[in-house]
């Protein structure tokens, strides 16, 4: 009797992804999401620049591969195309997310544009080899900044969810983890509400994962894993921002007593 | 039906997009070339389409690179700047293969520039404007009733080549109002197989993408697509000829350009010069075959441009520096007067009879 399969929205082909990576956690939950609420004929996924940039070849449903922060823009269009059928997500990095992408990121959220958007946040550029992103940490190593991320020069990380939960656009905005069984069920509740959003019209739902890269961080697997706990999660709180329909509005002022 | 009403260029554009089946317009404003964006904020929640005015260029031409990708008919419009900023996203358009309308209403550059009309966006027009080998089907309209024309023409080329084609346009033509009829028999968007629609779980996914690791097959990606050109060039080439087979001076010009060099031929004919013009209505393809024709009978041709001298080079190729040729020039917003180039026939038509 097969317990665990292959998810039907992930094609059967090995992923190019470095050992240790987790981006294939990610991937699975993504398909398992697509899979459960039965929308893989519908589907139309927007892979970005950067290590997921083949993550056209790797789901089933029609894929767009887009150009370096422009994935929210090319999501807006395909939803705009056939808003009543398609159902919209876009696999984004935080380099092409959070640096150049960031008009295109906010002016979705703002627009509440009904997509989904997946946002790895490990805190380098993993495919060009292991540079600063807006995301690094405060005095990370990376090749572009060998001596530490320097805040006097090259200012703090961009915290997208805190960012966009200021604004009165975005549905939903919830920032999980993938680094131990216990995240991982929460990030699996997280994507897939993200896709249930859109499904009722609810609009911008972006869940932004915590993710490792031992490659490009010089660490093995497992103490990049717990580097997730000690630096990452810390600087980066987990939970949910924004649910609008839930009531959480964060940023709302408290009215006078 | 042949009712005739009065609109700007502009206007006339955005209309004839909306009867050639586009329900999707992106823009971010800019002169002067708004009157498109605004048109379209106008009719097309009306007609169930979508406006949506982007947060820039960039945003505005991944929005059609989007639509595109859906495949349906898609727009959007810019003047020169703005063009600059869309050239990323002409490029992966050009990558992916996919049909795409953008209008370009020049202003004078380069930097910011002006807000006058201008055609110096030549070269980045007819040469790809973007990173890589590619080209865009250039479509130059010289009227108000042949920006209504050429705007469905562009819609209907792109969909059958898969291309970008730009409506090369400038800020005199998109600002001025002339009668227009909109009697078009449009040719309604081919089946596009290629699509990403959604699977309905009934076929292998669609990628839609312009990233080819392996050098081979991106060589061949890239030679494929030039032999597409050459089909193009070969069978789309256009351009109208005035007073052609006897001239001896011709005058080369697109656009507001050929507008004003005709009265200039016309009054070269009235002192009895044989002057002649070509105006190309495509640039690229660049109706070589046309100028071909003029080698042999010419003694020189002369370039009309608002520009300091791009077209000029396609003239010289085209002609295979069998003829002479010239340039008679305004820029920065500047346009020829027909005195101006009144002046140069007369100077070439003295120097051809010495």
């Amino acid at each position: 009797m097969v317990v665990f399969e292959r998810p039907h929205a992930l094609v059967d082909i090995p992923l190019h992804y470095c050992p240790g990576c987790t981006h294939g956690i990610v991937h699975r939950l993504v398909a398992e999401a697509i899979d459960e609420l039965e929308i893989e004929g519908r589907t139309v996924g927007i892979a970005p620049v950067g290590c997921s940039v083949m993550a056209y070849d790797y789901f089933n449903c029609d894929m767009i591969e887009a150009a370096h922060g422009r994935a929210p823009a090319v999501a807006t269009g395909v939803k705009r195309a056939d808003p009543e059928n398609l159902i919209v997500f876009t696999y984004q990095g935080d380099g092409d997310l959070a640096s150049i992408g960031t008009a295109e990121t906010v002016h979705a959220a703002a627009r509440n544009e009904n997509i989904t958007v997946i946002f790895i946040n490990n805190a380098i550029y993993g495919m060009t080899g292991g540079q600063m992103a807006p995301t690094s940490l405060p005095g990370q190593v990376t090749q572009t900044s060998p001596y530490g991320r320097d805040v006097t020069q090259c200012g703090y990380p961009v915290k997208v969810c805190e960012m966009l939960s200021m604004l009165d656009g975005p549905e939903y905005l919830e920032r999980v983890a993938v680094n131990n069984v216990k995240n991982v069920r929460t990030a699996k509740k997280a994507i897939k509400k993200a896709f249930q959003n859109q499904i009722e019209g609810k609009g911008f739902s972006l869940v932004e994962v915590i993710s490792s890269c031992p490659t490009n961080w010089g660490m093995t697997p497992s103490k990049a894993l717990k580097w997730v706990d000690e630096a990452m999660i810390p600087y980066y709180p987990l939970g949910v921002y924004k649910d609008r329909s839930a009531g959480i509005v964060p940023g709302a002022k408290e009215e006078a007593k | 039906m042949a009712d005739k009403v009065l609109m700007k260029g502009n206007e006339a554009i955005a209309e004839a997009a909306i009867l050639a089946g586009c329900r999707h317009y992106f823009g971010y404003p800019i002169t002067p070339q708004t009157e498109i964006a605004a048109y379209m904020a106008k009719r097309m929640p009306k007609i169930g389409g979508t406006f949506l005015q982007a947060e820039s260029e960039i945003a505005a031409i991944n929005m059609v690179y989007g639509v595109s990708s859906a495949g349906k008919r898609v727009m959007t419009s810019s003047s020169s700047p703005g063009i600059s900023l869309k050239s990323e996203g002409i490029s992966y358009l050009a990558g992916a293969d996919l049909p795409a309308l953008v209008v370009n209403c020049q202003r004078g550059g380069p930097g910011l520039g002006g807000i006058q009309p201008s055609q110096s966006d030549y070269f980045q027009a007819t040469r790809g404007g973007g990173h890589g080998d590619y080209h865009m089907i250039v479509l130059a309209p010289a009227s108000v009733q042949e920006m209504a024309q050429l705007t469905i023409r562009g819609f209907e080329l792109a969909d059958e080549y898969r291309m970008t084609s730009m409506i090369l346009a400038d800020g005199t033509i998109g600002q001025m109002m002339e009668p227009v009829s909109f009697d078009f028999e449009i040719k309604e968007a081919p089946e596009k197989p290629w699509a990403t629609t959604g699977t309905g779980m009934k076929r292998k996914h669609n990628v839609v993408n312009s990233l080819y690791l392996s050098p081979e097959v991106l060589e061949i990606k890239n030679i494929e697509r030039y032999e597409k050109y050459a089909k193009i060039a070969e069978k789309e080439a256009l351009a109208e000829e005035y007073m052609l087979d006897d001239a001896e001076i011709v005058i080369a010009a697109f656009g507001i350009a050929a507008r004003v060099a005709k009265n200039a031929v016309n009054a070269a004919r009235a002192e009895g010069i044989k002057a002649g013009l070509i105006r190309p209505i495509t640039l690229w393809p660049f109706p070589e075959k046309t100028f071909k024709k003029v080698i042999g009978t010419a003694k020189q041709i002369i370039s009309v441009e608002l520009s300091m001298g791009q077209m000029i080079e396609d003239v010289k190729l085209a002609t295979e520096c069998k003829v002479p040729v010239s340039l008679c020039y305004r820029v920065g917003g500047m346009i020829p007067s027909p005195e101006q180039v009144y002046a140069a026939i007369k100077e070439a038509a003295e120097k051809a009879g010495e």
